[in-house]
């Protein structure tokens, strides 16, 4: 559940960036924004990329709701790493060594909160009897 | 200078107040029955009826359009490293609001994941 929420995040921010590209540089005057409203209320690639965010957003009510937010919340930055790896792989992008350290250090401390427990606080009382 | 350190709080504080309110608010909700499409809708028609959800919607909008104006105003590289410091308000949060066990295991893990998403910012 923590993975579909990471990948429904990275793939929604990337479908909206590749929706706005295509739409191009937004004017700010009233003509420019209500074209640029248009533009988008019409692209399928920005509205794919929204329904991406909803299951990001489903996903992450989910997993909050039996486990902490401080074991989910370090999680979910596992995405950057997931994203500089893409980008080296996808778009041959050269990443810095600055960089790579990072995501060495993302990926540690992502493992080091994945070995705690889950949930510290007490179950909800009412859960799973409804429903 | 003074809107920039302001923006960064609202950033900060509306990110991690907004998750922390829908958190608590999806603790009482408790968790769906099983993973598939009515118990799930169920689950979230119960969470669109918790006042924390909605708390947590226009905190965590102010801090969306509060990244946008400090990222119109500085790079990148220097917005997200900052605003990274959001993981150890939250766990600060997660702490002394929600009463979860943070062991030192997980914020040695929350401090390193600080420091990475900084530097793959920064790099």
């Amino acid at each position: 559940m923590v993975l579909a929420m990471v990948v429904c995040a990275n793939i929604g921010d990337l479908l909206l960036k590749l929706g706005m590209t295509q739409i191009g540089a937004v004017e700010f005057t009233a003509p420019g924004l209500a074209h640029a409203f248009r533009e988008t209320v019409t692209s399928g690639t920005i509205w794919l990329g929204i329904l991406f965010l909803l299951g990001f957003m489903v996903s992450y009510m989910t997993v909050l709701s039996w486990a902490d937010y401080s074991f989910v919340m370090p999680a979910g930055a596992f995405g950057y790493a997931v994203l500089t790896l893409l980008a080296v792989i996808f778009l041959h992008e050269r990443v810095s060594p600055g960089r790579w350290v990072g995501v060495i250090l993302i990926c540690v401390g992502v493992l080091l909160v994945g070995q705690t427990r889950p949930r510290t606080t007490e179950a909800a009382l009412q859960s799973k009897v409804t429903a | 200078m003074t809107g920039t350190i302001l923006l960064f709080a609202c950033l900060i504080c509306g990110s991690t107040g907004g998750e922390i309110a829908i958190t608590y608010g999806m603790k009482s909700v408790g968790e769906p029955a099983r993973l598939r499409p009515k118990p799930l809708l169920i689950f979230l028609g119960r969470a669109l009826r918790s006042g924390w959800f909605w708390l947590g919607i226009p905190l965590m909008a102010l801090s969306f359009y509060s990244l946008l104006l400090l990222l119109s105003w500085h790079p990148v590289s220097f917005v997200i490293p900052v605003s990274a410091l959001s993981y150890v308000v939250g766990t600060l949060g997660a702490k002394y609001i929600l009463g979860e066990d943070v062991s030192a295991a997980r914020w040695i893990g929350v401090i390193l994941v600080c420091a990475g998403v900084a530097l793959v910012a920064a790099g």
